[in-house]
Formats: structure tokens, C-alpha cells, sequence
């Protein structure tokens, strides 16, 4: 069963069309990547999957049923735009929160306490938030977001402002929560996040749905025919290769569409060639968006 | 509900540990008792000063003021010409002298020289030199007890009747004239503070960004709910405090104040006292919950909520005079029924009795019905407006808002 079922849904605001037709499904023990760059229409998907936003048109399901006040229980949201109550403590401001999710007051505090150990984050329980530190408030942000153990996490733009250490903490999380079997959907304009943690993604631009399906697909469809080869020497003229470029430490090879890359490298080991790395090149995330892009238009 | 409940309990336990909080609602208490504390030092240690002996010169060109030189701490000292008198007042000997010219009957003019500066006479001595004058004019053709009278015509004691004839309960003069305007007061405070703290409460959720997180677990109904009835029961306690304030330094106090004795706060004003405070908040809440959610931060909504608290409580500070001596007058009348000055208004009139069953039903009714219409209208703008940060709607798409919503 799909955890997150979105069909066709449109949203404009004044006139302008900000979300339009899009569709997706999530489900469970998936990490879902939304991305796009700033502006293109996540944010408001997002909220309109919390029911926070009404959509204009299109259907939008959570664990199989419409939504509904008891929903977002079971749903875990990190917004984008990061904040606080800075004059309440670390652990006034996790139970809190996780009594608006129905969480009972001793399991909150249990969990919180579990949740800022694994954050390292138990030593400053008692004090205010605005004593803490940007990145440590933003950790207590993403406790707040997981107390209540939420089936869907859902989180915009998590790792911005985040130190390495921090970031990697996080990313050991997210892990853990698809092992759980949670929902992650991850709506980043960072297309290398999603590259390390998505298993599908769903591109979209201006509104509109560009690229959607598991990663894996996707990169492979837009793979264009090269070759990276780190060798002691290239020959001239090996059958089948259209051009050469030289990259300094590695040539890419650019191939004719029906020859292979394992014809290639039986070719180079024929002739002798010492080869120390032989890779199929493919298309960052980055680089398929661009192209996407670029052939809307 | 139980979400309702939650933000309700969370917001009450914000606002009673607020500082401006605790230092409004016990500040109140501390005057009260330091008031009393005070007047009763007065009342025992204070003596006044035995009155001055002030002695006024006269030049009377008409030779027709020769008696009653003493009036009540005042010696009024005859001269033969100006320049003695002027001499005198020089000297110090005189305070100050005044002269009655030869066609004083004619003109009734009396030329006053003084070496103070001041706005105009004291009261006294206009008092002592009118009784001065009238006592001479009149020697001889009066009585003493005629005199007496003819010197305070009047001391006027008002009474009312009821419809059968009776002369209704008497007024307690301090009940009638001090209660009204520590009632509305404290009222005022008290709904304003309450209402402010809420605005400033969702001005800071909205800044902090907080907000989102909270809709992602509670509907903006709920969290406007939990919002205006914690800090209602917040500003409920601060009023039963002030007023269990009133009643027990009152009976402390009365022991030693006898007229404070008669003051007494009937349970029917108390309970509407309440319920007009309870409506009152609301009001106010729903409209400046509104406002706020609508302006990007905390200070520029509470700018903008004047639009509001300046009608509720300029027109009844206003016109208080009016209202508290003409209370069944058509102005007092408007003022009870609009529901934004109805609190105050009512409030001011329900102490002397003047307010009529159906006058306060009738506002009670179109109070509640604004609480319901503002509260309703709160919610929708509440909900669309919330997660607008830094832009502002127009009059034209917040209005459409409502309506479509």
C-alpha cells in the first residue's frame, strides 16, 4: 500500500499556477526525493499533503485514506523555514509538540530523552532555545519533527545550515528510518542529497512534473553513450567511437549508439593498453535537470 | 477537542508566567492595600495646621462697610485712603487690600490689589470678601438665620422614585461615582492586556516560523481556539483576583472607613460584570487574532488593531461624564448596544442602576452574536494568512478570502 498518494493535484495563487497536475505515490520504507530548484512549486505540495493547503483541484491520499485532522498524527513535517519558541527549554518545547501529535506525556519524555541521546544533544535539555545554537536548534527541530514516531517524515531543505558533523548525523537518521520502515519524502534543491539517500525522485519545475521514477531509471535513460578510460596510452581510431576529449588525468570516450562499452574495452585490452580505470559515465542529477530543462523550453 | 485543550493549557501556563502578567495583576492588589495603608497613616498621624490668620485691607468710599470684620479667617482692616492700604500691603502688614469705589451700588465693581502672582483669586478669599459684603449690605434688615441662609441658598439632596412612588434605595455616593470608573479600568486593562498578549503570541509564532509546525499538527481552528480561550482564562484570573482585591481590603478597610461599610458589590453586578468581560474578550481576541495574522509581525498587527481598541475605549472615556449623568440618554443608550464600546459602557452604567433588563439582555445578545461573526471571520483569516510571511493582502483579497473561504 502506498503511504503517500498524490493525483493531479493543482494549486495556484492569484492566478498563478504554482503546482499544476502533479502526481506521485510513496511508499513505505521509501526515501522519495522532491526536487527542483527554489520556487518550483515543493513548499507548497508539501503543505498541501499536511492539509494546511486546500488544493485547488486533484486528489490527495495518506495511508490509503483522504485527509484528515487524525492523519497528521502519523505524519512528521520538518518546514523549511526553521523556528522555535526561544523562550521555552529544549524539553518544554519537545513535549509540547508531541502532545499536539497525541503522544501521552510520559512517552514523550522517554522518547525525547532517547531522541537528544542519539543527538548528543542530552546535556542541554534544560536550557532555552534561543541559548542554543542555530545547528543544535535545528537538531531539536528534526527530534520535534520524529517524537511521536510518524509513519510519513516529511522534510523541506533538511540539511541547509547544518555543520558536516551534523549533516552526517542526519543522514545516519534518515537511514535509519527507512530501515524502520518509514516514509521519507526529502524535498531538497540539492540535487547530490538526493542522489546519496533517494531511491525515486519526482522532479518538478515551475509547477509542473519534469522527471519522475527511481533514480536508477532515470540516470540510465539519460545516459549519454561515454565512456571515462584512465590508461597508460590511447590508440587512434578504436572502432566504434565518435569522438575524444581529454579530460588531463582521463579521456572520455563519446560512442555510436548501438556499439557497447565492454566492445570498447576489449578492444583497448587487444591492443595492450595498460588500463587503470574503465567507468560508464553517468549523468549527474544536476546534469539531467539542466537537459530536462533546456528541452522543455 | 482534546488538541483545543492542549494549546489552551500551554498558553495559559505562557501567559501566567509572563512577567508583564504577574507585575499587572499584582500590582493592582499592592495600590489597593498601599492606598488604604496610606490614607488611614494620614487619617491618624496627620493634624492639620491651625488656620491662618489673613488679614485684608479695604478702602470703602461709599462708608457703608462697617461691620462683620471677621469672616472665617479672614480680618478685613478698614483704611482711610489707598495710599495707607498700599503702604500696609508694602509693608508686609496686609496680605492684600480691595477698594469699594463711591457707585459700588450701581456697578458692583470691587478693584482687588495683591502682590501674589496668581490665575485668579483664591476661592476663599472671593468667598470672604462676597460674605464680607453681603453681611454689611444686609445689616440690620435680616435676621441672623435669614443671613445664614441667604449666604448658602442651597444644598441640594436628590432623590429618586421608583414607579410605585418610593423613593428608591438609596445610592451609595461612592458606589455611584468611583465604582464605575475603576470597573471600566480595570476592565479596559485587563481585556486589552489579555488580547495584546495573544496578538504579540501569534506575531512571535508567525516571525519564528513556529506556526507551520504547529498546523502540521492542529487546524488553524483549533490553534485560534486554544489561543483566545487560554488567555481568556489567563485574563479571568487576573480579573477575579482584582476583584477578590476590592472585597477583602473593603472589609479590612471598612473597619476603620466607615462610610466604605455601605460599599457593597451585589452578586447580580458581579456575575454581569463577568459575563460582559468574558463576551468582551472574545471580541476583542477573534478581531486582533485576525489582525495579527494578517501582518507579517507582532508590532506592525498591533498598530494596526487600534482600529479597534481606539473606538472601545476612547468613546466611552469620551463621553463618561455624559454617561454617568445622563445613563438612560440615547448616547449611553447607542454606546451599551455597539458591541466594541458595550463592555465599558455598560460596565459605567450598571453601578448607578440605570440600566434597564432588556437594555442589558438586548446588548448581551448582539455582543455574543458579534463574538460569533468575529470569531467565525477570525478563523477563515486566520487559516489563509497564517503562512504569508512578509507580504501583506489587500482590504480587496482579505475580504474575498472570507467570503470564499
Amino acid at each position: 500500500m502506498s503511504v503517500v498518494e498524490v493525483r493531479r493535484v493543482s494549486k495556484s495563487f492569484g492566478g498563478n499556477r504554482v503546482v499544476d497536475e502533479v502526481s506521485f505515490e510513496v511508499g513505505a520504507g521509501d526515501i522519495f526525493g522532491l526536487v527542483g530548484p527554489n520556487g518550483a512549486g515543493k513548499t507548497t505540495t508539501i503543505r498541501m499533503l499536511m492539509d494546511i493547503i486546500k488544493p485547488d483541484a486533484g486528489e490527495l491520499r495518506l495511508f490509503g485514506e483522504p485527509l484528515e485532522e487524525e492523519t497528521k498524527n502519523r505524519v512528521g513535517y520538518l518546514p523549511e523555514e526553521r523556528g522555535l519558541y526561544k523562550k521555552l527549554t529544549v524539553t518544554e518545547v519537545l513535549t509540547y509538540l508531541a502532545a499536539l501529535k497525541d503522544v501521552p506525556p510520559g512517552r514523550a519524555k522517554s522518547r525525547a530523552i532517547e531522541l537528544l541521546q542519539r543527538t548528543n544533544m542530552l546535556p542541554h535539555q534544560s536550557k532555552k532555545i534561543e541559548e542554543l545554537s542555530r545547528g543544535m536548534g535545528q537538531l531539536i527541530q528534526f527530534i520535534a519533527t520524529i517524537i511521536h514516531d510518524p509513519d510519513l517524515v516529511i522534510l523541506d531543505e533538511p540539511f541547509s545550515g547544518l555543520d558536516p558533523v551534523n549533516v552526517f548525523l542526519l543522514k545516519e537518521m534518515i537511514a535509519e528510518l527507512k530501515g524502520q520502515g518509514k516514509a521519507v519524502i526529502l524535498s531538497t534543491h540539492l540535487m547530490n542529497e538526493v542522489e546519496e539517500l533517494c531511491d525515486r525522485i519526482l522532479m518538478i519545475n515551475k509547477g509542473q512534473a519534469v522527471l519522475y521514477g527511481s533514480l536508477k531509471e532515470i540516470k540510465s535513460q539519460y545516459r549519454h553513450n561515454s565512456i571515462f578510460v584512465e590508461c597508460d596510452h590511447l590508440p587512434e581510431g578504436l572502432p566504434g567511437v565518435l569522438q575524444v576529449k581529454d579530460h588531463g588525468k582521463h579521456f572520455e570516450l563519446f560512442l555510436e549508439d548501438e556499439v557497447s562499452p565492454r566492445e570498447v574495452l576489449n578492444a583497448l585490452l587487444s591492443q595492450g593498453v595498460q588500463v587503470e580505470r574503465f567507468e560508464v559515465s553517468t549523468p549527474s542529477l544536476a546534469e539531467i535537470f539542466v537537459r530536462v530543462v533546456k528541452e522543455g523550453r | 477537542m482534546k488538541k483545543t485543550l492542549i494549546i489552551l493549557r500551554h498558553e495559559f501556563q505562557q501567559t501566567i508566567r509572563r512577567k508583564s502578567f504577574l507585575i499587572l495583576t499584582l500590582a493592582f492588589p499592592i495600590l489597593v492595600v498601599l492606598g488604604f495603608g496610606v490614607y488611614q497613616g494620614v487619617q491618624h498621624w496627620y493634624q492639620p495646621p491651625p488656620p491662618r490668620e489673613l488679614k485684608v485691607g479695604f478702602v470703602d468710599q461709599m462708608g457703608l462697610f462697617k461691620e462683620y470684620a471677621d469672616q472665617s479667617g479672614l480680618t478685613f482692616i478698614r483704611y482711610p485712603s489707598e495710599e495707607e492700604a498700599k503702604a500696609d500691603l508694602l509693608a508686609g502688614e496686609i496680605r492684600e487690600y480691595f477698594l469699594i469705589p463711591a457707585d459700588y451700588l450701581s456697578t458692583g465693581l470691587i478693584t482687588r490689589y495683591t502682590l501674589e502672582r496668581e490665575l485668579e483669586p483664591p476661592a476663599e478669599i472671593r468667598a470672604g470678601i462676597r460674605n464680607f459684603l453681603l453681611s454689611n449690605l444686609l445689616a440690620g434688615k435680616l435676621s441672623p438665620e435669614m443671613l445664614k441662609r441667604v449666604k448658602t441658598p442651597l444644598l441640594l439632596n436628590s432623590l429618586r422614585l421608583e414607579e410605585s412612588g418610593e423613593v428608591a434605595a438609596q445610592q451609595n455616593p461612592l458606589l455611584g461615582f468611583f465604582m464605575p470608573y475603576i470597573f471600566a479600568l480595570l476592565f479596559m486593562l485587563s481585556i486589552f492586556f489579555t488580547s495584546g498578549y495573544l496578538q504579540q503570541g501569534v506575531g512571535e509564532e508567525k516571525e519564528s516560523r513556529v506556526v507551520e509546525i504547529l498546523l502540521s499538527s492542529v487546524s488553524a481552528k483549533q490553534l485560534l481556539a486554544g489561543k483566545v480561550l487560554g488567555l481568556g482564562a489567563a485574563g479571568l484570573l487576573q480579573m477575579v483576583i482584582w476583584l477578590v482585591t476590592i472585597k477583602l481590603s473593603v472589609t479590612v478597610a471598612s473597619i476603620n472607613i466607615p462610610l466604605l461599610s455601605q460599599l457593597s458589590i451585589p452578586l447580580g453586578l458581579l456575575i454581569l460584570a463577568i459575563l460582559y468581560f468574558i463576551l468582551g474578550y472574545l471580541l476583542f481576541a477573534a478581531l486582533l487574532a485576525g489582525v495579527s495574522s494578517i501582518f507579517p509581525t507582532a508590532r506592525e498587527s498591533s498598530q494596526w488593531s487600534a482600529i479597534f481598541t481606539v473606538p472601545a475605549v476612547v468613546l466611552p472615556m469620551m463621553f463618561i461624564s455624559v454617561i454617568i449623568s445622563h445613563p438612560e440618554g440615547i448616547l449611553s443608550r447607542v454606546l451599551t448596544l455597539f458591541p466594541l464600546t458595550a463592555p465599558i459602557t455598560a460596565m459605567l452604567r450598571l453601578p448607578s442602576g440605570a440600566l434597564p433588563v432588556w437594555e442589558v439582555a438586548l446588548s448581551l445578545i448582539i455582543l455574543a452574536g458579534s463574538v460569533a461573526g468575529a470569531m467565525w471571520a477570525a478563523a477563515k483569516v486566520f487559516r489563509l494568512c497564517l503562512l504569508m510571511y512578509g507580504q501583506r493582502p489587500s482590504l480587496k483579497e482579505l475580504l474575498r478570502y472570507v467570503a470564499e473561504a
